[in-house]
């Protein structure tokens, strides 16, 4: 009680310069004179007026003078004694001895203001009060008094003296913009455009359902197992039944699959039937033209026959390459061998060894690139799987087309007896005494060499170095050497076997043997240019044919020097070819892109059939050969294509068989042929002579 | 005796012949045909005393392998008639007694 007493009275005191004295208020200053005596507060203290609580006690001075001892402790008598916190430390509860004992009972926040500071500076401006009314408490605390003090009135015109500094205000207002007139404002907004909103939805379609129902109980269970095996048992039983049917067919099968294999090479051979069966379907009307077609307007025209273009062969990587060799398969007789490379000195690369059937004009049967030029081939008679090939850069090689794989199986080296120049003719021969395989080439180095196949390589023997008679060049250490002449082409009699001729770049074509290597039987001065193919007749021994780049075809009989026949075609010769039915019909390619066909029984003065086969200016025609059976024959250019035609029934005209008379056929018939013209021939040269 | 005997042999045969599994109807496809059954005997073989917590586990697996809400029920004897998404369910029978129907409808 004496703690709020006096701070009740610390607070009166404060308020006391504003109000006014009473009557009443002097008499509480008497009492109080004895509690707080001192002249200063009876000084300022006269106009006080005590407020008194209604309960508070009446007690007598007696009373009030006797002393009363407290001790006041820092203690709070409420803060808990026996707080306990868990110790993480002790893993323990632990009484804490620390307790708070700061008890708040009463909080009163000062509205004192100190009449310099910056706050009662701007109070004062603003209301523009006298000074003695600064120290005005907040306006609550006045109000409090205002119904016990009869200072009221005097209060009411402290208010009224408010107002009118308030109105003086407003007008010194006008010079502070800083004080915004409270009432007069306008609130301002602006809302943007809101973007119209779109609604979009879609909905896929549920995943399909489905209803099922069934019902599960034992007997249902029982029944379905009972029923499931005697399904098995049945099943069993039918399987063992034609098991023991099926057994040895099966088993035939499987051995059969066994030794087909199971790889890729099966499909392979699927497909080549399949690639036949389609060309076939292609290229029907060209087959039935193989088979059947025979030109019946040759029946109008007296000797003339025709050739019809048939299938055309033509691999698209070998495009650029001319066509240098051709030969047919004796014993496949729809296979035929194409040389491909260049003649152009300048143009010399890649090379390639293909193998093209009847059967399938699209695609080559087999297909060797080599890394130079093919020049010439040739295949086995009798192991028709062997192909012996001469290359451009001097080597000879022999293919396996039974071998998988590009290379070939034996090849030339430089050291076992390489040409040095390309080589332009080889020829398989018959086995030797050891029954090895041999063939003989010749090449621009003047060389013709034997080649042996001797287990696993190429043996090499010299067999002819032509010389040119009586020319002798200075060699470089002033030795002389004789100059050699260039082989372009050479054949093999067919019934002499070490006769043969041989076809040189300066024209002359020699007569030689195997067993004499340092001479020649005899010398023709056939051409003034080089023989481009020198070749005996099928039929007669002694008949054969040359051809040059001099524009000429010569027919010749060995035993005499001078040609029998003598052929100017206007155009350089490529390639010319006895055919094999007849001794007497030959055909040539020129370069003018043109097939002459000749029959001397027919016409010994002119080709019985010429056929621009190819545009004049852009192709060349290089090779020709007939084919071993069918009267066709094929063509090659350097484009890379052969084509293939047939003859028509004149060119291939035997005499006509009269009623009752059988005629004679065979060679014996072909040889007494070529003898008549031969002899027509011989008769009148002895008389010139 | 020897008709009990021959009781109990009849029983073993029964329960050896009959213990393959048996599918009733299914539209599945042959690979998650066979996956499923295979799930379905593991789980009838390893709870082979609760079906609950075998037709959990299948659930489970079903949930996990081919998306989720599948169903299962295995019993002894029970009827149904559920609707499921097609080519998604399952009807077989295992053990000789039990019924397994698995679908999925979500």
């Amino acid at each position: 009680m004496p703690l709020t007493n006096s701070n009740r009275k610390a607070s009166n005191v404060q308020k006391l310069p504003g109000l006014k004295s009473t009557k009443a208020a002097s008499k509480k200053k008497d009492e109080e004179e004895g509690v707080d005596a001192g002249d200063v507060l009876d000084e300022w203290s006269h106009g006080k007026a005590l407020i008194k609580p209604t309960d508070q006690l009446e007690l007598t001075d007696a009373e009030l003078k006797e002393e009363i001892t407290r001790i006041l402790t820092a203690n709070n008598p409420h803060a808990p004694q026996n707080i306990v916190r868990y110790s993480f430390k002790e893993r323990s509860y632990k009484l804490t001895s620390a307790v708070d004992q700061l008890a708040v009972h009463f909080v009163l926040e000062g509205g004192l203001l100190h009449q310099d500071s910056d706050e009662a500076q701007r109070l004062r401006a603003k209301d523009s009060l006298p000074e003695e009314t600064t120290t005005v408490d907040t306006g609550a605390e006045v109000e409090e008094e205002k119904p016990e003090t009869p200072a009221t009135p005097v209060d009411d015109g402290g208010e009224a003296e408010e107002d009118r500094p308030d109105s003086v205000a407003s007008k010194t207002n006008k010079k502070e913009p800083k004080l915004t007139n409270q009432f007069n404002f306008s609130e301002r907004a602006s809302q943007t455009l809101n973007n119209p909103l779109r609604e979009r939805s879609c909905q896929t379609e549920p995943p399909p359902r489905n209803n099922f129902s069934a019902t599960a109980n034992q007997w249902e269970i029982y029944d379905a197992y009972v029923h499931e095996l005697q399904k098995q048992e049945k099943n069993k039983e039918k399987q063992k039944s034609a098991l023991s049917k099926k057994d040895e067919k099966s088993k035939k099968k499987m051995m059969l699959m066994e030794t087909q294999g199971d790889d890729i090479t099966k499909v392979g051979k699927a497909a080549k039937i399949f690639e036949r069966m389609v060309n076939q379907n292609t290229l029907d009307d060209i087959a039935q033209d193989f088979k059947y077609f025979e030109d019946a307007s040759d029946e109008f025209r007296d000797q003339e026959g025709t050739l019809l273009t048939l299938w055309k062969f033509q691999y698209d990587k070998a495009k650029r390459m001319t066509v240098t060799a051709l030969c047919w398969n004796m014993k496949h007789q729809d296979l035929f061998a194409v040389g491909m490379g260049s003649y152009d000195f300048s143009k010399q690369g890649c090379g390639m060894l293909v193998f093209y059937s009847l059967k399938n004009s699209a695609f080559p049967e087999y297909l060797y690139p080599t890394s130079s030029g093919v020049l010439c081939l040739d295949i086995h008679e009798q192991h028709s799987y062997l192909v012996a090939a001469g290359f451009y850069d001097g080597c000879v090689a022999v293919y396996n087309l039974k071998e998988e794989g590009l290379e070939p199986v034996y090849k030339s080296t430089a050291k076992t007896g390489k040409h040095t120049d390309p080589v332009w003719q080889v020829r398989w021969q018959n086995d030797d005494m050891d029954n090895n395989h041999n063939f003989y080439s010749v090449s621009s180095d003047g060389r013709i060499v034997s080649w042996t196949l001797v287990k696993n390589e190429l043996v090499f023997t010299d067999i002819i170095t032509l010389i040119l008679n009586g020319t002798v060049s200075e060699g470089p250490d002033g030795v002389q050497q004789p100059s050699i002449a260039c082989g372009t082409s050479f054949d093999f009699h067919k019934q002499i076997d070490y006769l043969f001729l041989v076809g040189t770049e300066e024209g002359k074509i020699h007569k030689c043997s195997k067993n004499y290597s340092s001479q020649f039987l005899e010398t023709y001065n056939a051409h003034s240019m080089a023989v481009d193919a020198v070749k005996w007749n099928h039929f007669h021994p002694q008949v054969f044919i040359s051809c040059s780049s001099d524009w000429t075809v010569k027919i010749w009989d060995h035993t005499i020097n001078s040609p029998m026949f003598i052929f100017d075609l206007n155009a350089v010769v490529g390639d010319v070819s006895w055919s094999p039915y007849s001794s007497t019909v030959f055909a040539a390619v020129t370069r003018d892109g043109t097939v002459h066909v000749f029959d001397l029984n027919i016409n010994k003065y002119e080709a019985i059939c010429q056929q621009q086969v190819v545009s004049k200016k852009k192709t060349r025609l290089t090779h020709i050969e007939f084919n071993p059976i069918y009267p066709i024959i094929i063509v090659g250019n350097d484009r890379g294509s052969v084509t293939s035609f047939k003859l028509s029934p004149n060119l291939r005209r035997t005499p006509k068989a009269k009623k009752g008379q059988e005629l004679p056929k065979g060679p014996e018939v072909e040889i007494a042929k070529m003898e008549k013209l031969l002899s027509l021939l011989r008769e009148p040269e002895p008389s010139t002579v | 005796m020897a008709g009990t005997g021959e009781g109990k042999k009849e029983e073993a045969d029964y329960k050896r012949l009959h213990s393959f599994p048996l599918i009733r109807h299914t539209d599945m496809p042959e690979e998650m045909r066979v996956e499923t059954m295979e799930l379905c005997v593991t789980a009838c073989e390893k709870f082979a005393t609760n079906n609950e917590s075998a037709a959990k586990m299948i659930k489970e697996s079903m949930d996990k392998k081919f998306g989720s809400s599948w169903h299962v029920v295995i019993g002894e004897g029970f009827g149904f008639e559920v609707t499921h998404e097609v080519k998604n369910l399952l009807y077989m029978f295992f053990g000789g007694s039990l019924a397994v129907c698995v679908w999925k409808c979500s």
